[in-house]
């Protein structure tokens, strides 16, 4: 790796023990991957949480939030003062809603450690976005613009929906580039890579949330981080189906970039998306690919109770949760079932004000914030049997919570949770 | 018995030596491992229920979500880590994940690790000098 002379006297500590241990932090990195050099950044989406258990545990063993910073964003087992961060960093989804912990299940110590935290982390410049979705409040990068994100999928949505550059960063690679402003110069940063692998002819109708999900879930399996293109799409889709697309698709593989010509930025063509690369691989997407992504999403379920019922992942945007209270006005949740929606806080604060929290709260549902059921591991009391409209958190929650999964359409959801009873099918 | 030779890029250096855990399915950190014992949770993923703890890991190379290196971060710290690292296609999920694990990483191998080496076979890591040997088991 090459370094310039304002990154060497980073590295040489002329800035400070933490950028010269972020430094070499971004220099073993950068190794690693076989890149050549570092680009600048302004733009970081990273976590400093501390409410995880694993690292709520060594914060008390360890004594207090450099202790967190220095091991868990910088690979410092010294402990490190936390500087002020450089970059415009914002905090990505965390473990506990400190407005809900309680209905949550979540330990008094537990969310007032996450609000010191985040009053110790946010005035050092770390920005309490608390979403996986920075991109719905306010952090919408610009294209080409270099970013070092955490989230896949946010990365994914940076990359193919806004146009901005970024690989998937990790905790420590996003502390370092936090206070450096610096990350390699790899991957989806540079021209060549962020071109089409694959060329998909879609052979059914892909059209509401769910289609994109099913289409996301199956791609991901297929094509694993490579990039593939969409071709015969014949619904054009709003941010909340490529939202959910994406995410699928970085959940059930790792891609990190996608094309859809006339839809995405870099694809204002078929062959723009792929490049000119003259080895595309071509695959079809229909019927059987639909179905065989929703046994999958639903391999895990078979009890038809429903305990629990799970919307908003990744977090919902205002028109999700308009259109979640028009199917709940005037409906109950049935008493055995517990409903949680989950959106940014700052995007609640918009339906609260609309009245729509008043509607979720009036059917028995609540609207919640900063977290979801397989990061924070918090589900109702009790809960075996959950349903969710979404492939992303059918994908993890078995996995992290031992529970059975539906997985179904938005008003598959509501109604699961108004009739206590899954009633969903692939229609 | 001779052993196979093996000569790749070194991602993170070391050297170690160990009984292969090998995989031809990528690996989800979070979501996909339990850092405190380092077994393998994904639920339709062929080593579930296994644990790389103390294991040469052969793996094609990451995939899911970007809590990938804090996940095999928290299991160096538990004790729960693998040996060395050993895998096919780069990403910087595997990349930070195999720097904070601080074991000995290697990729770009002559020949596929996946072909040649079979969980139990007894594996020697250099990565400085960017050698595996492989005694099969």
């Amino acid at each position: 790796m090459k370094l310039n002379a304002a990154e060497q006297a980073m590295l040489d500590g002329d800035q400070g023990i933490a950028k010269q241990k972020a430094m070499e932090l971004l220099l073993k990195y950068g190794e690693a991957l076989g890149a050549e050099r570092l680009v600048d950044t302004n733009n970081v989406v990273g976590t400093v949480g501390t409410a995880t258990p694993f690292v709520r545990d060594y914060a008390a063993k360890a004594s207090g939030f450099d202790a967190v910073f220095s091991e868990f964003n910088l690979d410092s087992p010294e402990v490190i003062e936390t500087p002020k961060f450089s970059a415009y960093t914002c905090q990505v989804i965390h473990g506990v809603d400190t407005e809900h912990w309680q209905i949550q299940g979540i330990a008094k110590e537990v969310a007032e450690l996450q609000t010191r935290g985040e009053e110790y982390f946010g005035k050092r410049g770390i920005n309490m976005l608390a979403t996986c979705t920075p991109y719905q409040v306010g952090n919408v990068p610009v294209l080409g613009e270099h970013c070092a994100w955490m989230e896949s999928s946010a990365v994914v949505y940076c990359n193919a929906v806004l146009g901005a550059r970024t690989n998937t960063e990790g905790r420590e690679s996003t502390g370092a580039a936090g206070i450096t402003g610096k990350i390699p110069y790899w991957g989806y940063h540079l021209t060549e890579n962020r071109r089409g692998t694959h060329l998909v002819n879609i052979e059914c109708a892909v059209d509401d949330m769910m289609d994109w999900g099913l289409l996301g879930y199956h791609l991901g399996e297929v094509v694993q981080d490579d990039v593939p293109v969409l071709s015969g799409i014949t619904s054009h889709p709003n941010q909340i189906k490529l939202k959910h697309f994406g995410a699928a698709a970085a959940s059930s593989g790792g891609v990190e970039m996608f094309h859809i010509p006339g839809v995405t930025p870099e694809a204002q063509s078929l062959e723009a998306a792929l490049g000119g690369g003259t080895r595309i691989e071509t695959l079809k997407y229909g019927e059987a690919e639909r179905r065989r992504a929703y046994e999958a999403l639903n391999s895990t379920a078979r009890d038809r109770e429903v305990d629990f019922v799970m919307l908003g992942c990744p977090h919902s945007s205002i028109e999700q949760i308009w259109l979640a209270s028009r199917l709940l006005e005037g409906r109950r949740v049935h008493e055995n079932t517990q409903l949680w929606i989950f959106t940014p806080r700052s995007i609640k604060s918009i339906a609260d004000r609309n009245g729509y929290t008043k509607i979720i709260a009036d059917a028995g549902a609540v609207l919640m914030s900063d977290t979801c059921p397989a990061i924070g591991r918090v589900m109702p009391k009790g809960t075996r049997v959950v349903a969710t409209d979404s492939a992303k958190q059918a994908h993890y929650l078995p996995a992290i919570m031992g529970v059975q999964m539906w997985f179904g359409s938005l008003a598959d959801c509501v109604d699961g949770a108004v009739n206590g009873r899954w009633g969903g099918e692939l229609r | 018995m001779s052993a196979i030779v093996l000569h790749g890029r070194k991602v993170v250096g070391g050297r170690a030596e160990g009984e292969a855990l090998v995989t031809r399915e990528t690996i989800s950190g979070w979501g996909g491992i339990n850092p405190r014992d380092g077994t393998i949770i994904e639920l339709r993923h062929e080593l579930r229920g296994q644990s790389f703890k103390d294991r040469i890991l052969v793996f094609p190379g990451a995939k899911g979500s970007s809590a990938w290196s804090h996940y095999f971060h928290m299991a160096r710290l538990a004790g729960a880590a693998p040996l060395a690292l050993l895998f096919n296609r780069m990403s910087t999920k595997v990349a930070l994940g195999a720097v904070v694990t601080h074991a000995p990483a290697m990729t770009d191998f002559d020949r596929d690790p996946l072909q040649l080496i079979a969980s139990g076979d007894w594996v020697i890591v250099d990565a400085d000098r960017g050698i595996v040997e492989i005694i099969k088991k």
